[in-house]
This record gives C-alpha cells, sequence and structure tokens, in this order.
C-alpha cells in the first residue's frame, strides 16, 4: 500500500513540478468559466424547468473538455517514462505490474477530478444567488459529480492504454483523443433509434455516453449506467496491464 | 548467486542472446565485455526480470526470474543503460521515492539516503533537480539508487560510459569498494575498465559467450611474446629455436652481430628459464631476454579470430 501511495504521489506530483498541469488547469478553468457564462445568460431571469446541473451538460461544454483535455491528462504516464527509458528503472524495482497501471490511473484521475473544482465553485455562486434549492439541490450535484467521475474512470482508462502502446506522448494523446472520440459520437445513433425497441436501437441508447451522463445530471443514479462505465474502465486497465505486461512474453 | 543456463533471446530474425551459460557467485565482481550489441545489456535486462528470454532459465539467489520476479527483484539493486532518471526532481527526493519503491522502512529512509548520498559523494548536490547535474553526477544518482536497498546483486549497465577521466576513476573506486559485501555485475567494452574493477570476466561476442574465468586464467590463453638476442650465427640459431618448439619463431639477425628471436603464441611460463639455460649451455652472450603480457586487447582479438576463422 505504501509503494502504491509513493507512485501515485509521483505520479501527481509530476503533474506540477513543470507546466504542464497548470497549463491543464487553467484551459479547463477557461472553458468552465465560459460554459458557466453560456448557461447564465440563458438562465437570465427566466424559470427552468430543468436542474442548473442538466442545464450547464446542456452546452456540451463539458463534452468538449472531456475529449480534449482527458487524452493530454493521460498521455504522459507511460508515453514519457519509455521514452526517457525511466520505465526499465521502474519495471525492474520490486512493484508489481498491477501497481504500475492502477497508480498511474488513479493519479490521472485524481487530477481530473482536481480541474473539476471550480465547477464546484460555479455551483456555489449559482445556490448563493440563486437562493433557491430546488434550482441546484446537493442531490443532483452529488449524482452529476458522481457523472463526472464515472465518464473520468473511462477516459483515463482510456487514456492510460493509449499511452501505454507507444513511447510517443503526441502519438498517446491523438490516439487516445481517438477513441475516446469513437466511443462518445458512435453514442450518437441512439438520436436515429427514436423509440424503436429493436435490439440495435437499445444496444445504441446502452452505449451513448451523452444518455447516461443526461439521467446523472437530471439527479437520478442509474445504476445500468454505473455498470457499464466501471465495467468498460475495467476492460481497458485490463488492457493496458496486458501490454505492460507484454514486454516479458514478446 | 546467479546461474544462467541456455539462455536465448530472438527479437524477430535477430539472435541477441544465443545460448549462453555462466554463473556468478556471491560476493564477486564480475564483467560483463563484449563490443556494442554483444548481447550485455539484453543479459542484463532479462537477469533483472525486465525482459523475458525466448528460452533458457535463469536464476538470482536461486529464485527463477521468469516466474518469481518480485523475489528477484528485492534482491537487486539495477542502473539501466544511460542511466535514465526523472529530470524533474530533486536528488533527495528521487531516492526518498525510490526507497518507498523499494519498501524500506520509513524510519531507515531518511538515514540510508543520506548515507548512499554520501558514499557516492553526492551529499552536496542533494537539495538540487537532477535535471540540473552534470553527466558524473547523475551518473552516481544512479548508483546510489542500486545501492540503497544494500541488495545482494548490483547490476550496473555501462557505469562509466560518457564520463570524463576523473569521474571514471571515482566509478571504478566505488565500485571496487561495493566488492565484498556485494555481488557486483558491470558491463563494459572498454577493456581497461574491467581489467581494473573486476575479479572475473564473461566475454560475448554477437550473442554468444566467447570465455568465462578468472582474469589470470584467460590472460595465460592469450599470446604471450618472449623477446632474447643473443650473440651466434643466424643458421645456428635458427636450429637452436626450432629444438626449443616455443610457438611461432621470429628470427633476424642484427647490424652488430646479435640475432633477435621473438617466440610468440602458446608459451608457458618456463619458456624464459629454457632459453636462458640453452643459451649458457652453448656459451652464448644472452643480451635481452623479455616477456610481453599480453592486454585484454589481445585476449579479446585472439578470441574473436579463433571464433571467425573456421568459417
Amino acid at each position: 500500500m505504501n509503494v502504491f501511495r509513493a507512485l501515485v504521489r509521483r505520479e501527481l506530483s509530476a503533474f506540477f513540478q513543470g507546466p504542464t498541469g497548470f497549463i491543464i488547469i487553467a484551459a479547463v478553468m477557461f472553458l468552465i468559466g465560459l460554459g458557466f457564462l453560456v448557461v447564465l445568460s440563458g438562465l437570465n431571469g427566466e424559470a427552468t424547468p430543468m436542474p442548473v446541473t442538466q442545464v450547464f451538460y446542456g452546452t456540451y461544454f463539458f463534452w468538449v473538455i472531456l475529449l480534449l483535455i482527458a487524452p493530454v491528462i493521460t498521455m504522459r504516464s507511460f508515453a514519457m517514462e519509455r521514452a526517457s527509458g525511466t520505465y526499465e528503472s521502474l519495471m525492474t524495482a520490486p512493484v508489481g505490474d498491477w501497481q504500475v497501471v492502477l497508480s498511474k490511473f488513479a493519479g490521472a484521475l485524481i487530477f481530473y477530478m482536481i480541474l473539476w473544482v471550480p465547477l464546484l465553485i460555479c455551483s456555489v455562486v449559482v445556490r448563493f444567488y440563486v437562493g433557491e434549492s430546488a434550482v441546484l439541490g446537493l442531490g443532483t450535484m452529488f449524482t452529476s459529480a458522481l457523472g463526472i467521475l464515472m465518464v473520468g474512470c473511462l477516459y483515463m482508462s482510456i487514456g492510460c492504454f493509449a499511452s501505454a502502446l507507444t513511447r510517443n506522448q503526441a502519438v498517446a494523446a491523438v490516439s487516445g483523443f481517438a477513441l475516446g472520440a469513437a466511443l462518445f459520437f458512435t453514442g450518437f445513433f441512439s438520436y436515429f433509434a427514436g423509440d424503436r425497441t429493436d435490439w440495435l436501437s437499445q444496444l445504441a441508447r446502452h452505449i451513448s455516453l451523452a444518455n447516461h451522463m443526461e439521467s446523472f445530471t437530471r439527479g437520478v443514479i442509474d445504476l445500468g449506467a454505473i455498470v457499464f462505465f466501471l465495467s468498460l474502465t475495467g476492460l481497458f486497465l485490463y488492457l493496458t496491464h496486458k501490454v505492460v505486461e507484454s514486454r516479458r512474453w514478446k | 548467486m546467479i546461474d544462467v543456463q541456455h539462455l536465448t533471446k530472438r527479437y524477430g530474425q535477430h539472435m541477441a542472446l544465443d545460448g549462453v551459460s555462466f554463473s556468478v557467485n556471491a560476493g564477486e565482481v564480475v564483467g560483463f565485455l563484449g563490443p556494442n550489441g554483444a548481447g550485455k545489456s539484453t543479459t542484463m535486462r532479462i537477469l533483472t526480470t525486465f525482459m523475458a528470454a525466448t528460452s533458457g532459465t535463469a536464476r538470482v539467489g536461486g529464485d527463477c526470474v521468469f516466474e518469481q520476479p518480485d523475489r528477484v527483484r528485492e534482491r537487486i539493486g539495477y542502473m539501466p543503460e544511460n542511466n535514465p532518471l526523472p529530470l524533474d526532481l530533486r536528488v533527495a527526493d528521487y531516492l526518498g521515492f525510490r526507497a518507498e519503491l523499494k519498501r524500506l522502512a520509513k524510519r531507515e529512509t531518511v538515514g540510508r539516503v543520506s548515507e548512499v548520498m554520501e558514499q557516492c559523494g553526492i551529499a552536496d548536490v542533494a537539495k538540487r533537480f537532477i535535471g540540473q547535474l552534470s553527466r558524473g553526477y547523475r551518473q552516481r544518482v544512479g548508483m546510489a539508487d542500486a545501492l540503497l536497498a544494500k541488495p545482494e546483486l548490483i547490476v550496473l549497465d555501462e557505469p562509466t560510459s560518457g564520463l570524463d577521466p576523473n569521474q571514471v576513476r571515482s566509478v571504478r573506486r566505488l565500485i571496487r569498494e561495493l566488492a565484498g559485501e556485494h555481488t557486483v555485475l558491470i558491463s563494459s567494452h572498454i577493456l581497461s575498465e574491467i581489467e581494473m574493477t573486476c575479479d572475473r570476466v564473461i566475454i560475448l561476442h554477437e550473442g554468444r559467450l566467447l570465455a568465462s574465468g578468472a582474469l589470470n586464467d584467460l590472460m595465460a590463453k592469450a599470446n604471450a611474446t618472449v623477446t632474447a638476442e643473443v650473440q651466434a650465427p643466424l643458421p645456428e640459431v635458427q636450429q637452436w629455436a626450432a629444438e626449443l618448439a616455443l610457438g611461432q619463431a621470429e628470427i633476424a639477425g642484427q647490424p652488430d652481430g646479435y640475432v633477435r628471436c621473438q617466440f610468440a603464441g602458446a608459451i608457458d611460463g618456463s619458456a624464459r628459464e629454457r632459453i636462458f639455460a640453452a643459451a649458457n649451455e652453448r656459451g652464448w652472450t644472452l643480451r635481452e631476454l623479455s616477456r610481453k603480457a599480453p592486454s585484454l586487447e589481445d585476449l579479446f582479438v585472439s578470441l574473436t579470430q579463433e571464433k571467425e576463422e573456421p568459417q
């Protein structure tokens, strides 16, 4: 456990030893601020039937931030260690392959969650000025955070996988982005599905990240969605582990 | 400490290691010698559990590197080729991080880190970023990391490459200090390097084991040359040399009446005594009698040529 903690700490400190982490935080703050502005001008004095979290989610800034930033967070995790050669001294220290994979994932996920802190501050501002708890209940804030965490798990695991495949950080970022974007846009098939109940339409609805995320922002905890996100995360972490392990059977 | 049997590693079509077997006893300082691409780093990577071999077995301290990599990793301190280090950390922080990975107890960590920094002469740069250090200092940071957990086996891949002569000397001194307490395996393509630091050498060439043994034994196999200058008529000397049968003889008359004989090849230790006795018997004046010891370069050349000639 101490080893795992040391590895996670090292992952997190890597973000803040150089400018990388601060640049990412600045970019995300800018995008969240922009999204917040759009929400505020939309709300301007008018009543809204849906929770503010869902309104913010409806601006699609969330997906822009996720799709663009997630691969940048994870691109360095394995690729940089391989490029600099420190991968060799890491993997010959008495640490297990799973410890390395999970610590890189956990470090990226913690950093990702830190990125959303400004959104929490925005929510507090809204709550303070509106003074009406129904608009932004603690419940919907909690489920939205849970949704953000779930999507984060999935995208961090995808990014770690992409990074484990290469020693080039740019390649890691681009392939991570491609995988993430492909998964996201596949979900759009659910719009064509409409109300049909054939298996293809049901599948399309089930793999639609946007659908799952929307229910979280409405204040609904959908167990199916949680299982969906966690199982996909597990799959990508498993694949990452296989790639890490492959150096021993190639 | 190390037992390697028929180790083979193939990268696609290329055979990086081809049936290499050797063993290393505890407390020995053993040098891996060979030109670039001989398979030194590959062997070290397999021994340190970073890579798996295509076939063959390797054991470190009795544990198989493929089946019990965790136990092997706890036994070794490894400095990979080119000594990769994270440049964004301070020296003491990096060693502290490595100490945690190597499961040093929290209480010991601080003391042990300053101990190895003292030992490797990097205590004065403890607070500096690794990225700001010169190559010599970085090399010593890598060695400090290898020593950190007091491992039974220390593996150093090209520990002195790219260092200036003074730095090379201090690294060598450090390696000599480690002998006895630890088993040390170092690799080098510089012959004098191994000559000065190791008790035993393992010579690799194109993935095969050329020779292995104590340096002195190997040297005895390499060609020494014995030179003698005697005052006698040339034909008589030629006949005498043929009778002595000391390897290949090169005989040349000198302008001042002396004859210079050079014996090369398989020459045993008593050659000079026999030459002296033979010259004495005939009443010749002996002006020079000397033996030139082979250098490791000679050894390497003779070993690699031996292998190439039959083809």
